[in-house]
């Protein structure tokens, strides 16, 4: 298949793997952003034919992961009423709740359906206009010029039946929570090659500079992981920092111009908790005061939320980097794809899901 | 009055009623949660050594004939799609399973139940196309029944099929029989069902339209134990579920390892396109019209030429080995030469955010 038969050619993934080995004289560890970065590394097995010294630990970046266990209780509130349409991304169908999950409101007759986009929401909500259509905006910043089309667009259709329930985040604002913890071990980035290829790497200059930490921008085939990697190694060993742009086919210093635009116009950005982790200032995006109309949040009243985190589930200390997803005592035991005690159990973009969809089981 | 100790544990449902209060789609979604329901729910239930087999036929000896028996529900939406409908896959299904056993089928039934309101058009195109297949078969639909609920309480039409098939002297066909050194092969590319069902189903739009693979295997399988007999170890056909979880199913049955070459594993370029965009593995999804084969290594280059030269297997291939490791595991060597575990399908696949 074209544009990706070649980044997965078993030649030249043996000449990076080789130069690899070939730089790394001391041990490193680095992270990659994105959950889709881990489940090729894992999928394709590129960690098992890395130097020893280097550690690779795996990031935030999975937009299921990291929505707020609260907020999942609400949609699950919103999506059990009657009047509603709910509708969502698929992977987010099975995300625990502290009670429930989505696609078990759907088994017990509620109405939630599985989109490829929100502005298939948005259609949904003009051909019913006796329902109220909500859309489970959740995602880092390549979800969002998406949703705030969706937004847009109903505003301009002056749309009164459509609302979405927001819950979007950022990446700069993680990475420099992870960089700044007393207890970090990164010490170098592979950014998400789709979140850059939408912002650009700009905003990822003053954090290399701050943190002198080498940071590139990398792509989600073997090949582009590899050279990512190759990348991030050869500067740390060299001793420098900055932006290297690995996924020059897809990411320009700039991004996508009027996507940014576009967002700008719909969200402002928020404090935002992250489950696991917590509140990290400035990481998120929420609706602008014009926009309030369709904050779903809002719109439909839920109270009496008591949320309800698995005790033995370290979430949290996996999407920092600091355990990895075998190191959990539930894994693979009380935590698996198909009953999740946390969210990276569950999207194929979750570390617990890779290792364990793949038998990374430490037995 | 209170019930005996014995027979109040035997009421109790073997799966934990607080983790499944409900049945979810993915319990027949032919993933380990329906393996679980199978396993712990019905054979201990029905508990008999024949459906403890776990094939995709029962095998019954009468008088010294040896049956097959074979049963299928039908529930695809939507009822007409590129490359078949629900008429000619309830045919194609339950002629598949029995020939699964290497049996050829003698006859079958037709279980229909309709939702009011289906219009009748709908209904004779439906009926026609199992006639069809059934008689490109030469199997005779030879008993049947009607059942109309409400509307809203079906999906236009839900078919069942069961089929009794008689298997040859000499063939000892079960999944059982894997033996390490055994090699696999797969009589063309993966996938296809599951992705022309999925596009039709979510609307997406493909430059080239992708058909479902449904196909009868009877005769593709008696060409294969005509030349090779019992070297015909085992046979699967990977519907629900997909590659990965029907030889997973062989690998836990026969306490052996199974070892797939990605680069081996045919699959068309369109469908490998689709399933990348919606982010499935095509291991997982499923076939209509494909048979695994695992056969004596002495028999695979035979077992080839033969698929080859059958209409339903020009693409066939070899795309693993069964191997002594990891009992009960199925390893897949990646394309780019990193090795990694192909389990189950757990729960569904979804598709991903981004």
């Amino acid at each position: 298949m074209k544009f990706v038969d070649e980044y997965r050619n078993e030649t030249e993934a043996q000449k990076f793997v080789q130069a690899i080995h070939q730089v790394t004289t001391q041990p490193w560890t680095l992270m990659e952003i994105c959950g889709g970065q881990t489940h090729t590394i894992i999928k394709f097995g590129i960690d098992r034919l890395l130097p020893e010294e280097i550690t690779l630990v795996h990031g935030p970046g999975c937009p299921v992961c990291v929505t707020p266990l609260e907020l999942i209780d609400k949609a699950i509130a919103i999506a059990r009423r009657p009047e509603v349409i709910f509708t969502t991304f698929g992977d987010m169908m099975r995300v625990p709740g502290s009670e429930a999950d989505l696609l078990s409101v759907k088994a017990q007759g509620g109405d939630v359906r599985m989109l490829y986009s929100p502005l298939d929401a948005v259609k949904l909500a003009q051909q019913n206009p006796d329902r109220q259509v909500v859309f489970f905006a959740v995602g880092f910043e390549t979800t969002a010029p998406a949703n705030a089309m969706a937004v847009w667009q109903a505003k301009q259709l002056g749309l009164d039946n459509f609302s979405i329930l927001c819950s979007h985040v950022l990446v700069p604002p993680a990475m420099e929570a992870i960089l700044s913890s007393p207890h970090n071990l990164v010490q170098g980035f592979l950014a998400a090659g789709h979140v850059c290829a939408v912002m650009g790497y700009w905003e990822y200059e003053p954090i290399a500079e701050k943190y002198r930490t080498p940071i590139a921008p990398t792509g989600f085939e073997p090949l582009d992981l590899l050279q990512g990697i190759y990348i991030v190694v050869k500067m740390l060993e060299e001793g420098r920092w900055g932006v290297e742009n690995q996924y020059v086919r897809a990411v320009t210093r700039e991004g996508n111009v009027s996507a940014q635009k576009l967002v700008k116009q719909v969200f402002q950005v928020c404090d935002r908790p992250w489950r696991g982790i917590g509140v990290i200032p400035k990481s998120g995006l929420c609706l602008k005061p014009e926009f309030a109309d369709f904050d779903a949040a809002e719109r439909f009243e839920v109270t009496g939320i008591v949320t309800q985190e698995s005790s033995v589930c370290i979430a949290g200390e996996i999407m920092q980097g600091l355990k990895k997803p075998h190191q959990c005592p539930a894994f693979g035991a009380e935590c698996t794809p198909e009953h999740p005690l946390g969210a990276p159990m569950v999207s194929t973009e979750g570390a617990c899901a890779a290792y364990y969809q793949y038998g990374r089981v430490v037995t | 009055m209170t019930a005996p100790r014995d027979l109040l544990t035997s009421l109790q449902c073997p799966i934990p009623i607080r983790d499944y209060p409900t049945v979810l789609l993915a319990h027949g979604g032919g993933g380990s949660l329906t393996q679980m329901l199978i396993e712990r729910m019905f054979v201990q239930a029905f508990d008999n050594p024949t459906l403890e087999m776990l094939h995709d036929a029962a095998v019954m000896d009468v008088n010294g004939a040896r049956l097959a028996f074979s049963t299928d529900s039908f529930v695809i939406s939507p009822l007409f799609f590129p490359g078949g409908d629900i008429g000619s896959l309830a045919v194609h299904g339950t002629v598949n399973d029995l020939a699964m056993a290497g049996a050829r089928p003698l006859g079958l039934s037709s279980a229909l139940i309709l939702e009011e309101g289906l219009p009748m058009e709908d209904l004779w195109r439906i009926v026609q196309s199992m006639q069809a297949a059934a008689a490109e078969v030469g199997v005779p639909i030879i008993t049947g029944d009607t059942k109309v609920v409400d509307k809203g309480k079906g999906d236009g039409a839900f078919i069942n099929t069961t089929g009794i098939g008689l298997i040859p002297d000499g063939i000892r066909i079960s999944p059982t029989r894997a033996q390490p050194g055994d090699v696999a092969l797969i009589n063309g590319p993966i996938a296809d069902h599951g992705i022309a069902i999925m596009s039709v189903r979510e609307g997406l739009e493909f430059e080239t339209t992708i058909e479902s693979d449904s196909a009868p295997l009877h005769d593709l399988v008696a060409a294969l134990l005509g030349a090779v007999g019992d070297g015909v170890h085992v046979l699967r056909d990977p519907t629900r579920g997909g590659v990965a979880s029907a030889l997973n199913e062989i690998a836990q049955k026969a306490r052996v390892g199974i070892r797939l070459d990605e680069k081996a594993i045919p699959i068309r370029e369109q469908v490998r396109a689709a399933c990348e965009i919606l982010g499935f593995d095509p291991l997982y999804v499923a076939n209509e019209g494909k048979c695994i084969a695992i056969v004596a290594a002495s028999a695979a280059e035979t077992a080839l030429e033969v698929m080859r030269g059958h209409p339903l297997g020009r693409d066939a291939a070899i795309i693993g080995r069964v191997v002594e490791e990891h009992p009960g595991r199925v390893f897949l060597r990646s394309r780019i030469g990193g090795l990694r575990v192909v389990d189950m399908l757990s729960g569904e696949q979804l598709p991903r955010i981004c």
